[in-house]
Order: C-alpha cells, then sequence, then structure tokens
C-alpha cells in the first residue's frame, strides 16, 4: 500500500461533484471512486476506506479534456515549447490527452518518431500524446508519407498541420490511400494561392491597416474541392479550425448528404473577430486569420447545432523574438492550452450552449472524430478526470501561465471556469 | 501628440494647426531665413529600412534648418540578416539617446512598433502600404495653397490604391478636412473594402476624374505587372495613364499631383506633369520639407517631451 501511496495511486472518493460524461449523457450530482487508476464505481452514498477523499462541492467532473491539435515545439523548436511543459501545462489547463502536429523538426512521417512521441508523452505521467503522421513526407506537400506505417505505429490520423494539402492530386491520393484501413486525413482549409503571404482577413480592417489579405473565401474554396473529392474517394476528412460562415454551410451541407466530413474549431474563431489585431497586435495574428464578426456568430451557431465536431486548443507556442515583429512579419498563432476550456466555457455562461455541450465539445466529440477511447468516464475507464468550478473567475495574463508559450490573444481577459484538479490515470497530476 | 505614426485618428484641428505652422515655414524657407534654435541640441535620427532618398533629404533638411544633429541611418538590409530584430534597433537608439526618429520601413505597424520601446518621439516616413502621413500633410498644404481651403473640394486618387500608403494617409486627412475623395484604378489594384473609408470608388478614368478640383497620380510599381495585377505598362497607360485628354474632365483649373519618382509614360504623361497650368509636383516638394519642420517643431513641444530632461 504505501508503495502504491507514493506513486500517487492511492483511492481516491471525488464526493458530491456535479458529474457530466457527455458520452453516456450522465449529468447529475455523484460520487466517483478510483482505484488502481480506474474508476471503480459512480454512484450516490459512495464510501471507501483508506481512500483519500475529496469533497467536490458541487464543482464540475468531467472526463480529462481531449485537444486534438497541439503543436508541441519538441522535437527541433524546444525553445517554444518542450513535451515537459506542455505536459505542466496541459496538466493545469484539465486536458489529459493531447494530439499532437507532425509538422516538428523533424516532421512525424517515419513510424519511428510516431513512437518516440508515444513513450515521451508516457514519461510525463500526466498527459497521453497522441501523434498525427504526416500526410506528405516532411509536410512538404509532394511525395505521400507511408501512412499505413504511421497508423500501424499509433497516429491517430494524417495531417501536413498549418500547411493546407493543396493540389488536388495529392489529396485525392491521400483519401483513397488512407480509406484502405479507415485512415482519417485532417486539412488545414486554406486555399494556398489566395492565402499566401497574407496575414489578416480581407476587408475593411486589413485595408485600412495596410496588410496583405486573405479572402475568407479561400477557407470555402478548399472545404468545396476536398467534400467533392471526399465524395469521389469515399475518404474520411476533417476540417481543422474552420472559422467562416460560408465553410461552415458547405459542411453541414456535405454532412447532411451523409459524407465522412467533420470539423473542429478553436476558441479564437467563436470569441475574437478581427479587430483583436488592431495597433497591429502580433498575439493575435492567427491561421487561419480572425475574422469578421458575423463569421464569429456563424462559428457559435454551428457549436451549437452540432455541425463543429470539437474545440481544439490549436497551441501554437511562439516566443517572444517569433512576436515581436511587424505583423506581417511576426509568427502566426496563439498559446491554447489555459484558455481551452474558460473561453469555451464562456459560451455557456453567455447562454450559447448548455454545460454539457461545452464539454463534449472538449472531450467526447474530439474522441468520436479520432476514434478514441479517451473522452469518457464509464466504469472501469482509466481515471483521466477534469474537476473545475464553472463560475469561479481569474485572468488570464501573458506571462504567467504554466507552459512556456505566453502569446495568448486573451492577455487580460477576465474568465470564468477555474480547473481545480486533474487526475490521469487516477494519478493527481494538478490541484 | 506624442509621436505621429498616422493621420488616421488625428482630429481636423491638429491636422489644421501643422498646417498653418508648415504654411510658415514654408513663408521662412522661402524668405531665405532660418531658425536654428528650434531644434538646438536635439538628435534627429532618420532610420531608414527602405531607401528612399527624396524622403530622407526632406527630413534631414527640416531638421537641420531647425538646428538639429541629424544623422542618416540606412539599415538596409545587412544587420537584419545578421539576425538584429528591430527590437535591437530600438534598444541601440536608446542608448545613443536620440530625440527625434523617423522610420520607413516596408512592413506596415513597424514603426508603431518602435514607437513602444524608443525614449525619442517616432515619425512614420512611410510603413509599409499602411501610411505616409508627412506626405499626406504636404499634399494637403499644397492643395489649401492653391485653392485656399481643402474642404467642398472633390479629389480624385488614381491608379495602385491597394499598395499605396500615399493613398491610405490622404485618404483619412481630406476625408478628415471636409474634401469628397474619389478613387480610380482597376479593380485589380483597388483593395477591399476601400468605400468604407469613405471614399466613392471608380473604375473608369473619366467618370473618376470628371469634374475634379484635384487629381493625384499614384506611382504603378514594375512588380504589380509581373504579379498579373495589370497586363502590361501599355494597357494601363491607355485606361489609367493621365494624359491631357482624360484631364480634359476635370475642372479647367485642376491640379495635377504625384507623389514621386514618376514613371512617366505608365501612370502620367510627361506634357501634363510638366504643365504649368496644372501640376504643382515641384511645389509639393517644396512644401515636403516645410510639413516636415512643422511637424518636428510640434513634437519637440509636446508636453511629455523635453530635450535634455532624460540626460
Amino acid at each position: 500500500m504505501d508503495a502504491l501511496v507514493s506513486t500517487g495511486l492511492r483511492d481516491t472518493l471525488i464526493a458530491g461533484a456535479r458529474v457530466i460524461d457527455p458520452a453516456s449523457s450522465f449529468d447529475g450530482v455523484a460520487d466517483v471512486l478510483i482505484r488502481g487508476g480506474l474508476i471503480a464505481d459512480i454512484g450516490t452514498g459512495l464510501a471507501a476506506e483508506d481512500a483519500e477523499t475529496i469533497a467536490a462541492d458541487g464543482a464540475v467532473l468531467c472526463p480529462g479534456l481531449v485537444d486534438m491539435r497541439v503543436e508541441l515545439g519538441e522535437p527541433g523548436r524546444e525553445y517554444r515549447e518542450t513535451i515537459a511543459s506542455v505536459a505542466r501545462a496541459a496538466a493545469a489547463a484539465g486536458i489529459t490527452t493531447l494530439v499532437a502536429l507532425p509538422d516538428s523538426l523533424p516532421a512525424i512521417d517515419d513510424p519511428a518518431l510516431v513512437r518516440l512521441l508515444l513513450a515521451r508523452g508516457e514519461e510525463t505521467g500526466s498527459v497521453t500524446i497522441l501523434p498525427y503522421g504526416a500526410v506528405t513526407r516532411g509536410c512538404a506537400g509532394e511525395q505521400l508519407a507511408e501512412l499505413g506505417l504511421l497508423h500501424e505505429a499509433g497516429a491517430v490520423g494524417f495531417t501536413d498541420a498549418g500547411r493546407t494539402i493543396g493540389p488536388a492530386r495529392m489529396m485525392r491520393l491521400a483519401l483513397s490511400y488512407a480509406r484502405g484501413f479507415g485512415g482519417l486525413i485532417i486539412q488545414h482549409p486554406e486555399e494556398p494561392s489566395l492565402s499566401e503571404g497574407g496575414c489578416a482577413t480581407e476587408g475593411e480592417l486589413a485595408t485600412r491597416m495596410g496588410l496583405p489579405a486573405i479572402p475568407a473565401a479561400a477557407e470555402a474554396i478548399q472545404v468545396a474541392r476536398d467534400v467533392a473529392l471526399v465524395r469521389l474517394t469515399g475518404g474520411r476528412i476533417h476540417f481543422a479550425h474552420v472559422s467562416t460562415a460560408e465553410a461552415i454551410e458547405l459542411i453541414r451541407r456535405a454532412k447532411a448528404e451523409g459524407l465522412a466530413v467533420t470539423c473542429d474549431t478553436a476558441p479564437p474563431y467563436f470569441d475574437l473577430n478581427e479587430i483583436a489585431i488592431g495597433e497591429f497586435r502580433t498575439y493575435a495574428k492567427l491561421s487561419p486569420p480572425l475574422r469578421t464578426d458575423a463569421d464569429r456568430r456563424a462559428v457559435v451557431a454551428a457549436l451549437v447545432d452540432g455541425t463543429i465536431d470539437a474545440v481544439a486548443s490549436d497551441h501554437q507556442p511562439r516566443d517572444a523574438d517569433d512576436k515581436r515583429l511587424p505583423f506581417a512579419q511576426a509568427s502566426a498563432g496563439g498559446a491554447g492550452l489555459m484558455t481551452l476550456l474558460p473561453i469555451t466555457l464562456a459560451q455557456f455562461h453567455g447562454g450559447a450552449i448548455t454545460l454539457p455541450r461545452a464539454i463534449e465539445l472538449l472531450t467526447a466529440g474530439p474522441a468520436r472524430v479520432l476514434g478514441l477511447t479517451q473522452g469518457r468516464m464509464g466504469k472501469g475507464s482509466a481515471a483521466d478526470l477534469c474537476l473545475f468550478h464553472p463560475d469561479r473567475a481569474w485572468k488570464i495574463e501573458a506571462g504567467r501561465m504554466p507552459g512556456k508559450a505566453q502569446n495568448t490573444p486573451f492577455d487580460g481577459r477576465a474568465v470564468e471556469g477555474r480547473v481545480l484538479g486533474t487526475w490521469k490515470a487516477g494519478k493527481r497530476v494538478f490541484g | 501628440m506624442r509621436h505621429l505614426l498616422a493621420i488616421e485618428g488625428l482630429a481636423p484641428t491638429t491636422i489644421a494647426e501643422l498646417l498653418d505652422l508648415a504654411e510658415s515655414y514654408a513663408l521662412l524657407n522661402r524668405s531665405g531665413k532660418t531658425q536654428r534654435d528650434v531644434l538646438r541640441g536635439r538628435t534627429l535620427i532618420n532610420l531608414f529600412f527602405e531607401d528612399s532618398t527624396r524622403t530622407r533629404t526632406s527630413f534631414e533638411l527640416a531638421g537641420k534648418r531647425l538646428g538639429a544633429d541629424v544623422l542618416n541611418m540606412s539599415v538596409s538590409t545587412s544587420s537584419v540578416k545578421k539576425g538584429e530584430t528591430l527590437l535591437d534597433t530600438a534598444s541601440t537608439l536608446n542608448a545613443m539617446q536620440c530625440d527625434l526618429l523617423v522610420v520607413r520601413h516596408d512592413q506596415s505597424g513597424a514603426p508603431n512598433l518602435l514607437a513602444q520601446k524608443v525614449e525619442a518621439a517616432v515619425i512614420n516616413a512611410g510603413d509599409g502600404t499602411h501610411e505616409h502621413p508627412t506626405q499626406a500633410l504636404l499634399d494637403a498644404l499644397t492643395i489649401r495653397r492653391h485653392r485656399g481651403k481643402l474642404e467642398g473640394l472633390t479629389i480624385a486618387i488614381c491608379g495602385d490604391i491597394g499598395h499605396s500608403r500615399v493613398a491610405r494617409s490622404n485618404i483619412h486627412l481630406l476625408n478628415a478636412m471636409g474634401s469628397s475623395v474619389r478613387v480610380v484604378g482597376p479593380p485589380t489594384l483597388i483593395p477591399a473594402a476601400i468605400e468604407e473609408l469613405g471614399v466613392t470608388v471608380f473604375h473608369d478614368m473619366r467618370s473618376g476624374l470628371a469634374g475634379a478640383d484635384v487629381v493625384m497620380m499614384l506611382r504603378l510599381q514594375k512588380e504589380r505587372m509581373t504579379r498579373n495585377l495589370v497586363p502590361s505598362s501599355r494597357e494601363y497607360f491607355r485606361f489609367y495613364g493621365l494624359d491631357a485628354e482624360k484631364l480634359a474632365v476635370a475642372k479647367p483649373d485642376a491640379l495635377v499631383m504625384h507623389p514621386g519618382p514618376m514613371n512617366r509614360g505608365v501612370e502620367i504623361d510627361s506634357a501634363v506633369a510638366d504643365d504649368p497650368a496644372h501640376s504643382v509636383i515641384r511645389e509639393q516638394v517644396e512644401m515636403g520639407v516645410a510639413v516636415r519642420m512643422a511637424v518636428l517643431d510640434r513634437l519637440s513641444r509636446t508636453s511629455n517631451y523635453t530635450a535634455g530632461a532624460r540626460r
């Protein structure tokens, strides 16, 4: 028993929590008993001798968050973020599973690298890292990567990260080939010849600021083409960080048609609009760029009606040297781990979505898209859990967040929703 | 006013004050007198990340006429290639304790970034495709000298509006002062939603110029043709080049302006550019020095800025 305690695997009883598990549609006050790293029981009036008892006092207990889009920084850009620093930030954010983008140095286009990332995640003991494999070698867009071998090694999907799979023939090949083993292709939807060199959404603000701009239609054009290729190949596609009304409408129609099309978005696209880049604020320079408020409202509507399957942090760690540059030269991307839950909860506090729906977008939603066993909390499943108080307020401050990356577009924002505790396979890793 | 980073946001009264001050400097310059005590003991650095002989010379002359110590730093790409960032440069300038910093950069917003980090007053001498405030002020001064006012005039800005910081600054200034602004050019050179800045868009030169008090031509850069924004200089001149025939639809005494340097035979015909009945292009250069003297003078007098105080 002493040995178990020393490794953090003492039995734990979380008592009197509002348990929300969207995967099973459970929402009610209950106790949860963690034993041997697994959820041993969920019910009322549970008691366990020797278990450490935590009074939840009405806080919400839900599955550990599943973040389906995270740039790690490691390997290759450790100055931005390391796996260890990501793991610390993830635990503080209630995230227990994260899916890593493959555009590292080197790119994750070799099965050995997939296995390396899986192992490095295990080493942290606080977060499961699931890698995406590259669609093309080096994410360079020219030659198909070894999709089958990557899949076999544990890649949960394929993407060239922030690079659009541009040529139609390459996307057709990827969709067709991956179909052979049920593989999922994740696309960054921005038609490359329209987005090249741009750094803001085309419109009045970009014109006023004199910034090279990208028309919002670049997203819809890419989505429209890829939907046609899904129809042609019978493959499965997932569109990352959708941000425009037009693209969302195309996805809505593709889903209604029964095509294997899913999508996610990230908090900046339903919480901010392009005004955030005013005064040349590079922390709000993202890819895709922030949109008009009409587009933002369309993203919210799609969170409500289910067109959007998941919310991902889109964590893109950048350091000061990447960001303290003239706007067009600054690197695009925002740190997203710490703001994932509270900014999503802002849609609940604002009345757009229910609390269970907010949690679904962060747990069961992404797990369903990627076919993962995580993101649920049934009896016998791994005790990956997040305990948070939805009403507790705090202020987001760049420079004071866990993890290396501090480049948040939400700097200075007051939010509600504080993580009180995070458990990874029964071990308390935060709080 | 701590810096001059843009025309957008400047109050009409501030613009009018600057123009009045510039007018007095224009008269002083013509009289051959100097006023070297205005910036005596102050250091002005011209920090040019992009070549521009005429703007740099204009600021240099303005600074010297007011008695400043003027240094020119051409930070071409060499320092940048060595890894020096804009903020490293800012730190260097703070160490040199310069008072007035004139910045030209090929990136929109670069002077704003510098202004956050340097102690000197920053003057934007053109940033990317964002703004070129002193150019708009000198254009306004030139117009005001000929028309006696700015309000109620119809001004056509023609050519590559999308890539023109001069156009943006002029639109903000002329709108603020009560002029009516038109922009004229092919759709590929007109940026999205420009109407929201308070202009009327024309794609036909004759319609755009009809009844105009002022025709402001913009430089067309050759790279616009290589990027296929316009098919050729020959075609461009045919439809958008200013010649006597197109100018004839404007007011009989219409002013012709150009920020220079001109591509003769591309955006403007030599006969028009050199026609003393219309062209005020040389006067624009003269007013440039006066406007820059006014801006340097004004910024050196702002309340939170006192020369030598922090030394």
